[in-house]
Order: C-alpha cells, then sequence, then structure tokens
C-alpha cells in the first residue's frame, strides 16, 4: 500500500518540515511494505531533491491558481491525489499550513485526522496535546489514515533512490475551493533580531512588576545580542507586545540560551521553550516550577540579579 | 452583524501535569479551569464588532454541565446568550464535536455573519474543529487569523507569515480561526459578572458520533524535574552566570 506525503515548499525548496514529514512517512513505509519509495504530492512546481529522501514518484499538480495560496485548492489536489493512488496513510508537516491543507482534506472526505504525531505505526498514532507538554496515544478508524508530524520531533534521514518520476495532473478545482485565498500582501518593517530565530533570549514574566520593569532586560539582552521575551503574564497586563510572547499560544524558541527571569514555569509557556539548548532560570522562590526545567537557576530577585549580570558582563568586555 | 463564538472547557495546569490513575484525564481536582487565549481573543473580537455595527454575540461550548462557568465567564465581557451543548464530561473527537456544534448553529436558526473559533483548542490541538464544522455548513473558512475588519459584507483577514502578513478578503457569512494577539482581551467587570448571571444559557443533549480519533491513554512526556544546577544567590551569583554564556561561547 502507498504512503503519499505532502511537501509544502518555496520556490521549489521544500520546508524543513516537509523533509521531516518525508523522514517519518519512510518509516511507515518500512513498517507496511519494506523499503518501497514513498510518493510525493506537490503543488505549482516540482520541489527539489526529493529522490536523496526516498520518493520514487512526484505527483505534481498543476493549476493556474496556484499563483496565491488556496487552502482548499492544495487540499483538492491532495483529495485527487488519494482517490487515484487509494494510500494506507497520508503524511503532512504539522506545520500551519500542513495542518491546515490536512485538517480541509479530512473535512473533504469526513475521514479521522491525527494531528501533530511524534510516532506512528499502522493506525496507532502518539501525539502531542498542550503544546507538547502532554502524549496522547489514539487509534485511528479510518482505511486512509491522515496524519501530520510535528515539528523537529523527528531528525531529517537521506535514503537516495535516484531521480524521482513527476506525475503531472490538473486538479478539478470547484468554484469553493478558490473562495478563501491569499489576495494582498502587508510586509512588516523588519526590527532587530527575531524572537524566533534568536540565538540568546532574555525574557521576564510577573515578577518583572511594570512596564518600566523591562527596562534591565532590554538592557541585557543588548549587551548579550539578544531578543526579549516574557510570559502570558506580562503580555495579558499589557507591559510588552504579544510579538514577545513565549509559550503555548506566543513564539516557540530554540535560542542557544534562554534566561528567563520572574517567570514560574507554567507548562504552557515552557511549552515555547523547549527548543532551548540551555536555560537559566532567576526567580526569588526556591521552589518555582522553572527550576525543575531550567539547566541553571539564580535564587534572586531579578532587580538585583539582572543588572548585576549586565555589570559583571561590561567588566568581563572591558577587561 | 449576529457572531457565534466557539469555547472549550480546559483545566488550568500549572507546573506539571498529573494524570488520573486510569491514564485518561488530567487529575483536575485541585486545579481551576478556562478557555484558549486563542478563543479569549474570539470572544473579545466578537463583542468589540457587536460593539461596533451592532447584532448579536453568542458563545458555545460542548462540554461537561460545569463548562456553564465558561460561558457566564465570556457572557461577563459581552456575550448576549450561551449554547451549551452537555456531554457526560468524555472529550468527543473532532469530527463529532464538529457535527454536534454544526447541528447546533442549524437548530439555533440565527443566520450568523461570522463563526469564530480557535486556530487549536488549548488541550487537544486537533488544528481541524473550525474547518470541518464550516465544511458541514458549506461556509468559507479563514485560519489562523491575528487581525480581522469587516465592512461591506465582507470580513478582511490578515494572517501572519514570513515576517509579514497575508490578507485575505471572503464574503459574509464566514468561519474564522483566530490566534492569541488579535487582541488584548478585557477581564470582566463586576457589573460585567453580574449581568451575565442573568443572561441566558440554552442547554441541550446532543447525539454524540462514535470516535475515529479514539484515546488509548495520556503519557507525561520524560524530561521533565531535572533540577537546575543552582549558580548562586542574588546578584553575588553574576560572574558564575557570565561563567557560564563564556562556556556556551556566547561572550
Ligand atoms: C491554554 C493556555 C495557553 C497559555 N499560553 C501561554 C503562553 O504562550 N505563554 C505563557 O507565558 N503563558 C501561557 N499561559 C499562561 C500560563 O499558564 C501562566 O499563567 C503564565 O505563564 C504565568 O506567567 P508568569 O510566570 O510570568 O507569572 P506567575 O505564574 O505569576 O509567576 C511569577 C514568578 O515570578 C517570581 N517573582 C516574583 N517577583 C520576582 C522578582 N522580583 N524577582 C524574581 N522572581 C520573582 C515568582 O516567584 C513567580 O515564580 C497559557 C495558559 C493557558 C491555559
Ligand atoms: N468541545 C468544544 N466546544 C466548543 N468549541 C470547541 C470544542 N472543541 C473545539 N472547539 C473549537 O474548535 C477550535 C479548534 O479546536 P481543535 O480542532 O480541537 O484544535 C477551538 O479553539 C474551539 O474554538
Amino acid at each position: 500500500m502507498a504512503v503519499l506525503v505532502v511537501i509544502e515548499h518555496v520556490d521549489g525548496e521544500p520546508t524543513e518540515p516537509s523533509l521531516q514529514a518525508l523522514t517519518f512517512a519512510r518509516g511507515y513505509a518500512v513498517d507496511g511494505a519494506p523499503g518501497e519509495p514513498v510518493h510525493a504530492l506537490a503543488v505549482g512546481l516540482a520541489p527539489r531533491g526529493l529522490g536523496e529522501l526516498g520518493v520514487g514518484t512526484v505527483h505534481l499538480a498543476e493549476h493556474d491558481a496556484f499563483g496565491s495560496y488556496a487552502p482548499a485548492a492544495v487540499a483538492r489536489s491532495v483529495v485527487e491525489t488519494i482517490q487515484r493512488l487509494a494510500p494506507s496513510v497520508v503524511v503532512a508537516a504539522g506545520s500551519e499550513l500542513g495542518n491546515e491543507v490536512m485538517a480541509h482534506v479530512a473535512a473533504m472526505l469526513d475521514l479521522p485526522l491525527a494531528a501533530n504525531c511524534i510516532s506512528a505505526s499502522g493506525d496507532e498514532v502518539t501525539r502531542i496535546r498542550w503544546g507538547g507538554s502532554l502524549l496522547e496515544e489514539a487509534t485511528v478508524h479510518s482505511d486512509v489514515v491522515l496524519l501530520t508530524v510535528q515539528p523537529h520531533a523527528v531528525a531529517i534521514e537521506k535514503a537516495p533512490v535516484g531521480e524521482p518520476a513527476v506525475e503531472r495532473f490538473t486538479p478539478d478545482l470547484l468554484p469553493a475551493d478558490l473562495a478563501v485565498r491569499v489576495t494582498d500582501r502587508v510586509e512588516a518593517a523588519a526590527d532587530g533580531v527575531s524572537l524566533a530565530d534568536a540565538k540568546i533570549v532574555v525574557s521576564a514574566g510577573r515578577g518583572a512588576g511594570s512596564a518600566e520593569g523591562f527596562g534591565i532586560i532590554e538592557e541585557l539582552a543588548a549587551l548579550l545580542g539578544g531578543a526579549v521575551g516574557c510570559s502570558r503574564a506580562v503580555t495579558m497586563s499589557g507591559w510588552r507586545p504579544h510579538t514577545d510572547q513565549v509559550g503555548q499560544t506566543g513564539t516557540k524558541i530554540a535560542p542557544e540560551i534562554y534566561i528567563a527571569s520572574g517567570i514560574s514555569g507554567a507548562t504552557q509557556h515552557m511549552a515555547g521553550c523547549k527548543g532551548a539548548k540551555k536555560i537559566l532560570a532567576i526567580n526569588t522562590d526556591p521552589d518555582a516550577p522553572i527550576f525543575a526545567s531550567a539547566d541553571y537557576g539564580v535564587i534572586g530577585d531579578l532587580r538585583e540579579v539582572v543588572p548585576a549580570i549586565s555589570a559583571e558582563i561590561r567588566r568581563v568586555k572591558g577587561a | 452583524m449576529n457572531i457565534l463564538t466557539c469555547v472549550k472547557r480546559v483545566p488550568m495546569t500549572g507546573g506539571t501535569i498529573v494524570l488520573t490513575a486510569d491514564e485518561q484525564a488530567i487529575e483536575t481536582r485541585h486545579l481551576g479551569f478556562t478557555i484558549s487565549p486563542h478563543e479569549e481573543c474570539g470572544i473579545e473580537e466578537a463583542v468589540r464588532l457587536v460593539e461596533a455595527h451592532g447584532g448579536e454575540s453568542v458563545v458555545l461550548t460542548l462540554g461537561p454541565a460545569e463548562a456553564e462557568e465558561q460561558l457566564r465567564d465570556c457572557m461577563a465581557i459581552g456575550a448576549a446568550r450561551a449554547i451549551h451543548l452537555v456531554t457526560d464530561g468524555e472529550e468527543w473527537d473532532p469530527q463529532a464535536t464538529a457535527a454536534a456544534i454544526a447541528a447546533a448553529i442549524h437548530a439555533d436558526g440565527t443566520a450568523f455573519d461570522l463563526i469564530l473559533f480557535g486556530n487549536e483548542s488549548a488541550d487537544a490541538g486537533n488544528y481541524q474543529v473550525a474547518i470541518r464544522v464550516a465544511y458541514a455548513l458549506g461556509l468559507p473558512v479563514v485560519s489562523g487569523i491575528k487581525g480581522i475588519s469587516v465592512a461591506d459584507g465582507q470580513v478582511r483577514c490578515e494572517r501572519e507569515s514570513n515576517g509579514g502578513r497575508d490578507v485575505y478578503e471572503v464574503p459574509l457569512p464566514a468561519v474564522v480561526s483566530v490566534l492569541e494577539g488579535l487582541n488584548l482581551p478585557r477581564y470582566p467587570s463586576v457589573p460585567g459578572r453580574m449581568r451575565a448571571k442573568s443572561k441566558p444559557v440554552a442547554a441541550s443533549t446532543p447525539p454524540r458520533r462514535e470516535s475515529r480519533l479514539a484515546r488509548r491513554r495520556l503519557v507525561v512526556p520524560a524530561g521533565q524535574g531535572k533540577q537546575a544546577e543552582i549558580l548562586g544567590h542574588g546578584p553575588d551569583a553574576a560572574p558564575r552566570v557570565v561563567e557560564i554564556l563564556q562556556q556556551i561561547g556566547l561572550l
């Protein structure tokens, strides 16, 4: 039985979560039919380098409408391919667009969908809940298992099979498939280091006490060339914009070090900094839960500790 | 304009998650309950749109009898009435949830111009109930939205992508799923809470479709509870912190 992987790409360059999904799907194929190449589906143009990752056939959906993103049009292409190929499993990245397209596919076919899986075998999946703070083992009752793969849950592995065959087709899009599409774009002014990509994030929570309390946080972040983050208690108080919020419903960060001061360590906050290589927590309360997920801790008042760190950095740099 | 917002009751977990002995649910005996921040922004946006354009803001939940607490919270912020699809407390899978919500919208009979959802529920994170409801009702659906404006029978939605925002313009009625950051939700006022007590809640018990995404068990992932190496107390710890930054190669 075939395994179909939906590939998200930017001008032919597959996204990292898509390649992770492909690696995940190959493991699936091995369980079902050992060593069989997987099928990939892409819209617009054939993504590069898929043969390196075990793809035997690329199903390429071509249509004038693919000039701008329309989730239901992509989903319709997936549905047509499912009907033609009758795969036993359809996999996509658990990215924003991957989850969206697969939910459209699931709704069109009235089939179950398991989002953000970290492992799967047959119709049994393990998926994340609460942004990764909890796992759920579930059974998908369906002849064709639809699932998305949690980004960064599996590492990309190569499995060269040569140049894949490309099968082009034009999906039969309904007017409703094009009713929702990107019609315009607003560019944002680029300002400083983006939180998601920052190598160092210095953040504070309710313990900062006020919007002004972030002065010392900004100072330390600037000294380190990092970005400023915060907890939801801070955004809800209006001290910082939501774009600074780290967490399940904020930004997911993956810095070399995350310096979190005056933050208790709620699971929803920690869901956003799981990708950090090291976490340093600064908190007055030695029993704060964050000390159970941090690598390093300083017990003390952030209003004293943070300026002292800044002063020490200046001293060391000046020396 | 008439706006429906769908919210889900979830436990407010703190620093650790503890499961019930049968591994089917979170132990909630000592926990409060809330809704997702995304859904809070949905409620806030609905109230603002009705303030600006007139009409009615309605809130809906599918959940146990206790979920009336979340409906009252939403009415304290400004929703005029509530629809409560009462369950026995067990979580329904996304297909069953969406089918019951779509049927309830039909049964209510109100011509909703906008139906708002969170982009994903706080606990399950299935990323699909809004889209399924839209298909069941034959309406367009826009996902993951951080900006909404309504004019001339159209909703203009903004969604973050690649450092900017993509714009979608869709005729009403439409389904929109939203993300936290859309607005800054207000806290309910004391008079708001008082008024909410007497606002109407239409409760019914919908039939449950069989689960096709069937939970076997929940598992707390490994890796918690590592105890941090304490570098020191107060400002005296600063030199140790800087040493660590140097070790990692950041200075
Ligand atoms: C579905 C859902 C999603 C959520 N998403 C997010 C999210 O994306 N991001 C997020 O952050 N939260 C999120 N939350 C909220 C989360 O549960 C917590 O309420 C929030 O993270 C608490 O913020 P805090 O740690 O700043 O505040 P608190 O929990 O109040 O902690 C403040 C901490 O500061 C310490 N402190 C106080 N004063 C000082 C001082 N002077 N010096 C040093 N330490 C001090 C205290 O000891 C305490 O540990 C979400 C909640 C839900 C239910
Ligand atoms: N039990 C429920 N009752 C009301 N709305 C729900 C329920 N479950 C999910 N939703 C809505 O659907 C959105 C997406 O949920 P999900 O597909 O589970 O991620 C949520 O943010 C809610 O707006």
